[in-house]
């Protein structure tokens, strides 16, 4: 049996401290934005989680591109492992978005480029998950893996090209029309401290459950590994 | 290089001469397309008023779907034939392999765009022999068929076979969908250039991009084949 390294704990109670003082920070140190109120607090967190999305999503195409060059099991295993924690990361974004939204927008959802494309790429990767589930034999599902994750994470940003043209009247400028339309503001000092720290509280957060994650799978295999010996 | 020409020409007219053979694919997707239309008739109510605001989106999604059942036939066929097998046995690229086969899928779906789109044309009293319009039908129709071709061949392998390709091509296929369906739009309704180039302009590119990590990434789908 593997023990838990050292470090891992130590990350465990690093990610629990920034954490908790990442809560602190965004209830206490960041001034109540003025015409959103309280509402706007989701934004620390919401851009957070979109954030650590969108890095699980780059991680598994890198990964993919890994594996298809080395074929170690261990590539295949950071790439699903952060499909999956990437996965439930940006749903958390998208929920948060529309809590944020429904006061702002007076709506839950709205076919507004960013979120188009998250609900886009929510099925990419929802589609990843079936792919994998679809392939029995262990080194073909790293492969297929491997290839879908580069193709989804190409996709992603022509996907947001296209779906940003096809919401802006005029589709000649990229760059043309405000993306966060009603609820668009400045950050004051405190709040971009408060928005760095948020988005570094998760991206250790991240790397902290991915490492369990790896850990998981490899336990995993190490007991399928001795069920099968006792069979035998 | 000659060889590898060699190889792509090959494996399309191997197609070609199966397809003129059973005629399997060109009939169950020449009829589905209609069938798709005349759903849509039905649904959609396409009158002549109706029809110019959706003629782009109806014939796209009909390209879709029809697309979706050729590069899956032609990849269930490969497999179920054996042939597949015996070409991984020959010592050229395997990418030249996938570029015959997209280019047979490709041929298949332009067959049917070609009867289905005059057909739509006396149906809904639409002129679709706008030379702008028939270029982002081929367009569009390469970069769809450059990714389905690939995932067909994943797929195809997978035990969830028929169910998993739309599952897996549809979102992928987005981002050329979209402008597709507006320079479409553009074209058959007479927009000014400029605007019609900018979509354009994105199908060109998803076409490049796409195809390149297609022809890349070929190889380590059918190692193994199974």
């Amino acid at each position: 049996m593997e023990e838990k390294p050292r470090f891992l704990s130590l990350l465990d109670g690093i990610s629990v401290i920034l954490f908790l003082a990442a809560v602190l920070l965004v209830f206490f140190y960041a001034p109540l934005e003025r015409s959103m109120g309280a509402v706007q607090k989701v934004f620390y967190f919401h851009v957070s989680t979109a954030w650590v999305g969108m890095l699980g999503f780059f991680v598994s195409a890198l990964m993919g591109v890994m594996y298809i060059l080395s074929r170690e099991k261990i590539w295949d295993m950071i790439g699903f492992s952060s499909v999956e924690i990437s996965f439930i990361f940006f749903l958390i974004a998208i929920i948060s978005g529309s809590i944020w939204a429904r006061p702002v927008w007076n709506t839950w959802w709205t076919w507004d480029p960013r979120l188009t494309t998250a609900a886009v790429v929510e099925l990419i990767y929802g589609a990843y998950f079936l792919l994998r589930q679809a392939v029995d034999e262990p080194r073909q599902k790293a492969r297929f893996s491997a290839v879908y994750a580069i193709f989804a994470f190409v996709s992603v940003p022509l996907t947001f090209v296209s779906i940003r043209m096809l919401r802006t009247i005029h589709p000649v400028v990229i760059g043309a029309g405000d993306p966060i339309g009603g609820g668009g503001f400045s950050m004051t000092g405190p709040m971009q401290v408060t928005f760095f720290f948020s988005l570094f509280t998760f991206s250790v957060l991240f790397v902290d459950v991915l490492w369990h994650r790896i850990r998981l799978e490899k336990l995993e295999t190490m007991m399928n590994e001795l069920r099968l010996a006792s069979r035998n | 290089m000659r060889n590898y020409l060699r190889t792509v020409i090959t494996v399309v007219w191997k197609d070609i001469v199966g397809e003129a053979r059973n005629k399997e694919i060109l009939t169950s997707m020449l009829v589905f397309s209609l069938l798709v239309i005349l759903i849509f008739n039905f649904a959609l109510d396409l009158d002549v008023q109706a029809q110019e605001s959706v003629t782009a989106g109806v014939l796209w999604v009909t390209f879709t779907f029809a697309g979706t059942l050729g590069v899956n036939r032609s990849m269930a066929s490969e497999r179920e034939g054996g042939c597949l097998d015996g070409l991984l046995l020959v010592p050229v690229d395997r990418s030249a392999l996938y570029v015959g086969k997209a280019l047979g899928n490709l041929l298949f779906l332009l067959v049917v765009e070609v009867i289905v789109l005059p057909i739509y044309s006396v149906l809904f009293n639409v002129n679709m022999l706008v030379p702008g319009f028939l270029l982002v039908v081929l367009l569009g129709s390469i970069g769809y068929i450059a990714v389905g071709t690939l995932l067909a061949a994943m797929s195809v392998q997978a035990r969830t076979r028929d169910i998993l390709l739309p599952i897996l091509l549809f979102p992928l296929a987005i981002p050329i969908l979209i402008p597709a369906v507006k320079a479409s739009i553009g074209y058959l309704e007479g927009y000014p250039g400029p605007w019609i180039m900018t979509w354009l302009n994105v199908i060109i590119v998803y076409d490049l991009i796409f195809t390149a990590i297609a022809v890349i990434l070929f190889e380590y789908v059918v190692e193994d084949w199974s």
